[in-house]
């Protein structure tokens, strides 16, 4: 009797532990270790370094041993001519590109849906997407060799009788040029959300439109775009939050000092400014500016993508 | 049907007409970099070149890879892609799993989402990181490279997706049968998730191969650059202040040819991964961005 009692209390016994090994999450956290260590030191640290917007920073001094000056830096920004033409010229170059890059995908996508052929399809599908992969240094060297004045493009435009273009020596041409090349680069990636949302439309919807005696162009106004409509809110709502991002990668790899004017954004600036001319205040100044901007739009754009498409990221 | 109306024919002419010039426009200017560095450095440099090389030859192939720098800064880029690729995986595979695990038996698990994604909304800012690199000691070394990459929030997420497609009863069995966590995600998780982690790993290393904004800022020893950055300031910048090149290697950098070759190169590896990388993305970024 004992001895039955004794075993089943040991049986208990390790069945309660086989159940807290199955509970306990500790080796969870030591698996998220790394990853927030990482986090830390390099994306939590440099927010910590922001104050230096504050001060007048010498590195010699240090984050600790620098004056701080308030808000001299930003009111400096704010009288600092070219500060204002570089936010303007951000924000010029970048509502181009997210309306553009809305407008392009959203066209290609319908075009995509019209073609029967598989493999015709796959085939652009495949080369379009190719240029989202390859750098800004490539495609900027590559862009630079074919539109500078001796380039394949100026010379094509000659001989067919017209006049060169100075597509990266003039400023309203290096806007057009940086939207372009941009919308260029990211349409056919772009283009993957759309067709996934019209990869879910009932055919049966083109069937009885069919009966009903709607052409295909019919079809599309009324059964194509309204299902392509919320992933566009989606997507141009979320890209609100990139309108202070005119694309470093992009204008840093093709500008010159002919296009400081009409091209120069505010990542550029600030990577001239402070890292080059060793204004570190100003710059960060400029960057914390740009980066709480950045966090408000994407909060209020967030919410308008949750409140008009029912859209939630987190 | 509607695709017999003669209009609708009309129409997918010339759709096709247009996908194709589009498609073409994508992969013309490849094609002519590749011509231009095969072709002779004479007809190249008066812009004769279109889209067939002129005066077939790989003296700018030879001229490129005989060049010391251009190979080192080759070997330092494929280190840098092969170590970040290897730690950033590892790191982010070890958070992923974690992440993927329901609230209710993870309870800390929203804190530390969050803790990642505000980085994603919120960031110091170049200037602060650069000092931070310098504060550390990092400059010109090869963790000022791959450290602060070795987390993509994104990519985590991607992953932590995979993982919570995986059917609950593999990890329940897994753990009942005495397995803990570190040994679920090696034995259980990871041979499941193999097209996932290959995806995730291929939009790591691409994206290494083409960092090069970080090698200019934290690397000033030009001999330590990565190719992308050493492609940036000899090809892009023209700066050869930094490189110090001698004469004759000043003359093979200039020539039309061998720059050509030099980016054609630069662009290789992409070229090379892309078929795999694109076989899974779409599907990749589709389960990514619907499931969460």
């Amino acid at each position: 009797m004992d001895n039955v009692i004794s075993e089943t209390a040991t049986a208990k016994r390790t069945r309660t532990r086989e159940k807290e090994k199955l509970s306990r999450t500790w080796p969870l956290h030591i698996m998220l270790l790394p990853a927030a260590i990482v986090t830390f030191i390099f994306a939590y640290m440099p927010m910590g370094g922001l104050v230096m917007a504050f001060q007048d920073f010498k590195p010699y001094d240090g984050l600790f041993g620098s004056k701080f000056v308030g808000w001299k830096h930003f009111e400096f920004m704010f009288q600092y001519p070219d500060s204002k033409e570089v936010i303007w010229n951000t924000l010029v170059i970048s509502s181009f590109k997210i309306v553009f890059g809305l407008i392009v995908p959203f066209v290609f996508a319908i075009l995509l849906n019209e073609v029967r052929k598989t493999a015709f399809k796959r085939t652009v599908q495949t080369l379009v997407y190719l240029p989202h992969f390859i750098s800004w240094v490539i495609l900027g060297a590559i862009l630079t060799d074919m539109l500078s004045s001796k380039g394949i493009i100026n010379s094509t435009l000659i001989s067919l009788g017209f006049e060169a273009v100075p597509w990266l020596a003039n400023g309203n041409w290096f806007r057009f040029t940086v939207i372009v090349s941009d919308i260029w680069q990211n349409f056919g990636f772009n283009t993957i959300v759309f067709l996934a949302s019209l990869a879910g439309v009932n055919p049966s919807l083109y069937e009885a439109a069919e009966v009903d005696g709607a052409n295909r162009w019919k079809q599309t106004v009324h059964i194509t775009v309204p299902a392509m409509i919320p992933i566009a809110v989606v997507v141009g709502t979320l890209s609100l939050g990139n309108i202070l991002n005119g694309g470093f990668d992009q204008i840093f790899n093709l500008y010159n000092t002919l296009v400081y004017d009409k091209g120069d954004i505010i990542d550029t600036f600030v990577y001239r400014t402070a890292i080059l001319n060793g204004q570190y205040s100003f710059g960060t100044a400029v960057g914390l500016f740009k980066s709480v901007i950045g966090l408000i739009l994407i909060v209020i754009s967030y919410r308008m993508a949750y409140k008009y498409a029912g859209y939630r990221i987190f | 049907m509607y695709y017999k109306t003669s209009s609708y024919r009309a129409f997918t002419a010339f759709n096709y007409v247009l996908l194709t010039i589009i498609c073409l426009s994508c992969v013309l200017p490849l094609i002519h970099i590749l011509a231009v560095s095969f072709s002779a450095s004479a007809p190249a440099n008066s812009n004769l070149v279109g889209l067939w090389p002129i005066g077939f030859n790989f003296e700018a192939y030879e001229k490129t890879l005989n060049n010391p720098n251009f190979h080192n800064a080759l070997l330092v880029g494929l280190q840098r892609t092969v170590l970040g690729t290897v730690i950033g995986m590892s790191v982010m595979t070890l958070a992923g799993y974690a992440l993927s695990k329901d609230t209710g038996y993870f309870k800390s698990r929203s804190i530390y989402m969050w803790y990642f994604l505000f980085t994603m909304l919120f960031s110091g800012g170049i200037v602060p990181s650069y000092m931070l690199i310098r504060e550390l000691n990092l400059m010109n070394t090869m963790w000022a490279l791959v450290l602060p990459l070795a987390i993509n929030v994104f990519n985590m997420v991607l992953l932590m997706n995979f993982f919570r497609a995986v059917p609950r009863e593999l990890e329940e069995a897994s753990l009942i049968d005495g397995a803990g966590h570190f040994r679920t995600l090696i034995s259980v998780y990871l041979p499941v998730s193999m097209p996932a982690i290959a995806t995730i790993s291929l939009f790591t290393m691409v994206m290494h191969w083409n960092s090069w904004f970080d090698g200019l800022l934290y690397i000033s020893d030009y001999r330590k650059y990565p190719l992308s950055t050493f492609l940036q300031t000899v090809i892009v910048q023209q700066d050869f202040n930094k490189i110090s090149p001698d004469v004759n290697e000043l003359k093979n950098i200039s020539q039309r040819t061998v720059k050509s070759a030099q980016i054609f190169i630069g662009t290789l590896p992409i070229l090379l991964v892309y078929p795999f990388l694109q076989r899974y993305f779409v599907k990749g970024i589709i389960l990514g961005a619907v499931k969460e």
